[in-house]
C-alpha cells in the first residue's frame, strides 16, 4: 500500500473533470497555488464552478481559468483587482455570487467541517440578504448562510509531510489556504518544502493530513 | 499644504489610540498608517495582525502581502492565522477601528461603498469589517468628482451595511453620525458652515464645540 500522498503531475491532471467545483486558496494574486492551476489548465476541464476570495489579476492565478474559458460561475468576495472578471460577468459569459469575504470563509469551512451552514448578522439590510432566511437567536436577527463544499480543492502550504500534515507562513501564506484545504472532497496541496515523516512536530501542523489527499511532486 | 488625500487620512488616524487594533482600507484609508500614534498595530484581512512598512530588497516575501497585495515588514508581536480566524477577530468586536472609503453615506449612517451601476467589483470584507468594528470611520472626499453629494438622506446604491457610521472624515470638514442626526464637528480653515451644508443632503446639525481641522 502507498502511504505516501505525494503524486506526479500527471496524475494529479488525471482527477479533473467537466463540470467540477473547485475550491482554490490565497488572495490577492499573492502565494496563489500556481503549479496546481496549471495542472487544472492542462487538463482541459471546463464548465467549472470556481470558489475563491478573489480573481487574481490578468494573466495570473484564477484569472487564467476565467481568460482560457474554463469557469462558468464563481463564488467570491471582489474581483476588483480584474477588470477582465467584470468585462466577463456584464458580458453573460461568467455567473457571480458575491458574499462577504467572512461569510465566504466560514462557509467554506462549514463545508469542511460536517456543518449545515452558520449564523452571521453580516449582510443584514443589504442585497447579501435576498433570498435567505433570518433566524432569531437570543433575539438577535441573523443571516443563514450555508455551507460550500467543492469536488476539489486546491491549496498551496510552506511545508508539508508525505501523509499531508501541512503547516502555514506570513499573511498571504496563510489567507485561505488552511481553511480551503478541508472543503473538498479531494484536497490536493502544493508546497514550497518536502519533509520527512517526524520532521514537522505536531504542535506545528495547522492542518492535519487527515485532510489532504494529495501532494503535487 | 499637504494633499488632500493624506489630509484625510491624517485626521482619520488621529482616533487610534496604543494599543488598538486598527484595519485600513484601500485607497486614502491605507494612508492612515503613516500617521498613527506608535503602538497601534495593524490588521490585515488574509491573516495578520502586526503590518509593517511596504517592504524594499531582499525584505520582500510573497507570504507577507496586505490585503492590497503589497508586501510589508512585519513588526515585533506580530502574528500570522488564516482568513476565518481574521474574520473571527472582524465580526467579534475586537477592532478599535476601521477606516474605509465611501460612495455615500446616508443621514443614518448607511454605508455604500463597493458598488455602482455597470461595474460589479464585490464587497470584500467591508460588510464584516462595518458591523464588526467598534469604530466606522469613513475616510473620503465631501464630494463626488462632478461636485454631487456624497453624503445624502438615503443612500441610493447597494447598501455595505446600515447604521454602521460613527464618524466621516472629510477633505473639508468632520462630521459624527448620532442618535440625533449628523453633527458636523470640525470645519477646516477657508470653509464655511452654509458651504458644507450646501454640499451635504441631510440637514446638518452644528455642533457647539465646532472646531477648525488641523492642519500639519
Amino acid at each position: 500500500m502507498e502511504l505516501s500522498k505525494v503524486r506526479s503531475r500527471e496524475e494529479i491532471i488525471a482527477q479533473f473533470k467537466d463540470g467540477q467545483t473547485i475550491a482554490i486558496g490565497g488572495q490577492t494574486n499573492q502565494y496563489m497555488p500556481d503549479r496546481l492551476i496549471d495542472c487544472l489548465l492542462e487538463s482541459g476541464a471546463k464548465h467549472l464552478t470556481v470558489y475563491s476570495i478573489d480573481s487574481s489579476d490578468p494573466g495570473h492565478g484564477v484569472s487564467l481559468l476565467l481568460e482560457n474559458g474554463r469557469v462558468d460561475a464563481m463564488i467570491t468576495t471582489h474581483v476588483g483587482t480584474n477588470p477582465l472578471t467584470n468585462q466577463r460577468i456584464q458580458s453573460g459569459l461568467l455567473k457571480a455570487e458575491f458574499n462577504p469575504m467572512g461569510t465566504f470563509i466560514e462557509r467554506i469551512r462549514c463545508g469542511g467541517a460536517g456543518l449545515g451552514g452558520v449564523l452571521t448578522k453580516t449582510g443584514l439590510g443589504t442585497v447579501v440578504e435576498e433570498g435567505k432566511q433570518v433566524i432569531t437567536v437570543n433575539g438577535e436577527r441573523y443571516l443563514l448562510e450555508t455551507a460550500l463544499h467543492a469536488d476539489v480543492a486546491l491549496t498551496r502550504c510552506r511545508r508539508a509531510d508525505p501523509i499531508g500534515n501541512l503547516t502555514y507562513s506570513g499573511s498571504s501564506g496563510h489567507a485561505s489556504h488552511p481553511v480551503v484545504a478541508t472543503c473538498g472532497t479531494l484536497s490536493i496541496v502544493e508546497c514550497d518544502h518536502f519533509c520527512d515523516l517526524g520532521e514537522i512536530g505536531p504542535d506545528e501542523v495547522k492542518v492535519p493530513g487527515m485532510f489532504v489527499d494529495m501532494i503535487l511532486a | 499644504m499637504m494633499n488632500n488625500r493624506d489630509f484625510i487620512a491624517k485626521r482619520a488616524a488621529a482616533y487610534f489610540k496604543p494599543g488598538d487594533v486598527v484595519n485600513l482600507g484601500i485607497g486614502i484609508p491605507s494612508l492612515c498608517g503613516s500617521y498613527a500614534v506608535s503602538g497601534v498595530l495593524f490588521q490585515s484581512e488574509n491573516g495578520f495582525i502586526g503590518i509593517g512598512p511596504k517592504a524594499e530588497g531582499l525584505m520582500v516575501n510573497e507570504r507577507y502581502a496586505n490585503a492590497g497585495g503589497v508586501n510589508f515588514v512585519p513588526v515585533p508581536g506580530s502574528s500570522a492565522f488564516d482568513v476565518a480566524a481574521s474574520f473571527c477577530v472582524i465580526r467579534s468586536g475586537r477592532l478599535a477601528a476601521t477606516v474605509l472609503g465611501g460612495l455615500q453615506v446616508s443621514a443614518d449612517g448607511d454605508l455604500a461603498n463597493w458598488a455602482t451601476p455597470g461595474r460589479a467589483f464585490g464587497m470584500g470584507g467591508a460588510m464584516d469589517l462595518c458591523n464588526g468594528a467598534k469604530n466606522v470611520i469613513v475616510a473620503m472626499e465631501l464630494v463626488a468628482k462632478d461636485g454631487s453629494p456624497k453624503i445624502v438622506k438615503e443612500c441610493t446604491l447597494p447598501l455595505t451595511a446600515v447604521r454602521c457610521v460613527n464618524h466621516i472624515v472629510t477633505d473639508r470638514c468632520v462630521i459624527d453620525v448620532t442618535g440625533e442626526g449628523l453633527v458636523l464637528s470640525e470645519i477646516r480653515k477657508g470653509h464655511t458652515v452654509e458651504e458644507i451644508q450646501a454640499a451635504v443632503e441631510p440637514q446638518l446639525i452644528i455642533s457647539p464645540e465646532l472646531k477648525e481641522m488641523e492642519e500639519d
